[in-house]
């Protein structure tokens, strides 16, 4: 400011400081920086589409012997045995059952350490409990998936005697480890969208008279509750696809049932164990692999184009 | 002295040359708030104390943000605090209603009794006494619900007994709101104009039926009509409550305050650090035509600050 004052007036009326506007150099390393940002951008959109690409024709080449209707409804799922079914409700009812326990416990408690954590907790608790939720949501599934299988079941089994504890594998179980896997998602993401509650709500609020549960509850909860319920989509889209704890926990047997002490085969599962174990290219059942997937893509895609235009609103709320 | 304020005028209106000579009170400054801009009123009734500060200081953390306040502050008055800018207005403010324990370093000192009673008492429950001591913000901040809902709220919270309908309708109207928003009560609160919002933050606060209204610069944000309308309601409101209002506007504080306090940002004796002192409270007749305390002076007419 006062250089350029200075400079200014020693330069006089008559003498125009001249300085190139042109760049000094061409920039080449800039220029490089981008191409390979944006090489990496396209290979993220290369790879989903490959994916999607490669679902896509397998599942068209499984239509080609099985028809649609057959497989959406159809409710004995046997791809591998002679005769063959090809009726995925089993398997969806499957994951369906999963979700439904992973649901009951990772909400509740998932929501009531998000409000613990936005309202309650002392700056210090939170800073150290925050990382520590996002180290769990960080865990190996497969030891989750081991833990349920090793512990929570026989646990489940001392703790709820009077129940008809078929095998060693169970829908209950592993929807409840599933449901542990993603209480850190649930409370993390909850907890984001209940501090993003302007301070001014909670102001006006306790300038009422209102305690602190009230508060939390009557306006913080439901000023977040888009968020909120954004974390629960994607909390159900984790439970969907998750596959290896309840390929340890939930076992393989396509049936339908709501009986949480049955083993049932999830689509993921189904998948998963199909893929490693011995199938002869070009098969129906190589193909109905993916047609699993496929569907599975379609399930997810709904619940996170559902889970995005929720976030989208919440965003706006207070505008 | 304050036989030249005959006219009872509540706005701001063009100054006349008779107005200026007829200022005799201040001889050596122009102050910036002319003597038609005050609100008729009497000599000023010091009935009762609604709050006593006997040597309160506020600190958060280590910064001591206000220090050594002693002042009375009357039953249905109207009080104003004014002062530049990070002079701790609102810090003492929201220490009069303990919003100031929402902060987790803040730190309030000295005694600050509410008609006699000690508001930071241990037997003391923060929340009965926002109840009791309401608050007005200075951004309107109604809640994401219904207009209803938002009136609704308070006297839902502290279990004012009685039909539900009525007390919404009439703090709705004692805001001066009802008949702009009757009929869209189920309309959600963000759909209001600001002044709309802030009237309905007032409304929600009367709802409860507090004994003292804060307000932290209630009208900074709105235009002089909506202003008006909120200050119309405040001098309509102190008739049964007290009230202590934050402005930056002098006028306004000439205008319906009964008594203004003047705080500053001083420096420390150690001159290390600042933090903001009470100058000067007084009568807000005597404030703004004959201050007792330069600073003062030089702050209502425009000089610093
Ligand atoms: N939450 C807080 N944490 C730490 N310091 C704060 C906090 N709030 C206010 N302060 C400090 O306290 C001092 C007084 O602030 P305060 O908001 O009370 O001033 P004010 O007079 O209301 O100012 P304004 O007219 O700008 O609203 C300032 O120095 C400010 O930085
Ligand atoms: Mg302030």
């Amino acid at each position: 400011m006062t250089m350029r004052g200075v400079v200014a007036s020693s330069a006089g009326a008559g003498e125009t400081p001249r300085r190139s506007l042109e760049a000094p150099s061409p920039r080449y390393g800039e220029k490089a920086i981008k191409v390979f940002l944006a090489a990496c951008g396209g290979l993220s959109v290369l790879v989903t589409t490959g994916i999607v690409l490669s679902l896509a024709f397998g599942a068209i080449d499984f239509f080609r012997e099985v028809p649609v209707h057959e497989f959406l409804f159809g409710t004995n799922w046997a791809p591998s045995f002679t005769p063959s079914h090809f009726g995925v409700l089993p398997i969806v009812t499957g994951t369906l059952n999963i979700v439904f326990w992973a649901l009951v416990v990772s909400v509740p408690v998932g929501l009531a350490s998000a409000i613990y954590l936005s309202e309650y907790a002392p700056n210090r608790v939170r800073k150290t409990i925050k990382p520590m939720l996002e180290i769990l949501e960080g865990i190996p599934t497969v030891a989750i998936g081991l833990f349920a299988l090793m512990f929570l079941r026989p646990l489940a089994a001392d703790v709820l005697p009077f129940l008809d504890w078929g095998g060693v594998h169970s829908i209950g179980v592993a929807g409840v480890a599933v449901g542990l896997l993603i209480i850190p998602l649930v409370a993390s993401i909850s907890d984001d969208a209940m501090r993003a509650v302007p301070r001014g709500l909670r102001e006006g609020a306790y300038a009422l008279g209102a305690s602190k549960l009230r508060v939390s509850a009557r306006v913080v909860f439901p000023a977040a509750i888009s968020g909120i319920v954004a974390a629960v989509v994607l909390a159900v889209s984790r439970a969907v696809g998750e596959t290896m704890v309840v390929l340890l926990a939930a076992g393989a047997r396509a049936q339908i049932t709501a009986n949480p002490t049955d083993s049932a085969q999830t689509m993921t599962a189904y998948i998963g164990q199909t893929a490693t174990g011995e199938i002869a290219f070009g098969t129906v059942a190589y193909y109905t692999i993916f047609a699993v997937g496929a569907l599975l893509f379609v399930m997810t895609l709904i619940m996170n184009l559902f889970a995005i235009r929720l976030v989208r609103r919440f965003r706006e709320v207070y505008e | 002295m304050t036989n030249h304020l005959t006219q009872e005028i509540a706005r701001p209106r063009p100054a006349t040359a008779g107005d200026v000579e007829e200022a005799p009170a201040v001889q050596h400054t122009e102050i910036s708030v002319r003597p038609d801009e005050f609100r008729q009123r009497g000599p000023v009734e010091h009935k009762e104390k609604t709050f006593e500060l006997n040597n309160v200081s506020v600190s958060y953390g280590k910064a001591r943000a206000v220090n050594d306040v002693t002042m009375d502050i009357f039953h249905q008055n109207i009080t104003a605090l004014i002062g530049p800018s990070g002079c701790g207005k609102s810090t003492l403010l929201r220490s009069l209603n303990r919003m100031n324990d929402l902060i987790p370093s803040a730190r309030v000192d000295g005694q600050l009794l509410y008609h006699g009673a000690d508001i930071y008492g241990p037997k003391v429950d923060p929340v009965q006494v926002r109840k009791v001591i309401g608050m007005v913000f200075q951004k309107p901040n109604p809640f994401p619900k219904s207009i209803y809902d938002n009136v609704a709220f308070g006297p839902r919270t502290t279990g004012i007994k009685g039909d539900m309908d009525e007390i919404v309708e009439k703090a709705l109207t004692r805001a001066g709101l009802w008949d702009e928003v009757k009929d869209r009560l189920d309309d959600n609160a963000y759909g209001m104009s600001g002044g709309q919002q802030q009237r309905l933050c007032i409304a929600r606060c009367i709802a409860v039926e507090p004994d003292v209204i804060l307000m932290d610069e209630p009208c900074s944000a709105l235009d002089p009509i909506s202003t008006g309308r909120i200050e119309d309601l405040m001098l309509e409101l102190k008739e049964r409550y007290s009230i202590v209002i934050v402005t930056h506007n002098m006028q306004q504080a000439a205008r319906v305050s009964d008594m203004t306090a003047f705080l500053m940002v001083e420096l420390t004796a150690d001159e290390k650090s600042r933090w903001g002192e009470l100058i000067e409270y007084d009568d807000t007749t005597k404030i703004f035509t004959n201050p007792g305390d330069s600073r003062t002076e030089d702050y209502i007419s425009g000089k610093v600050g």
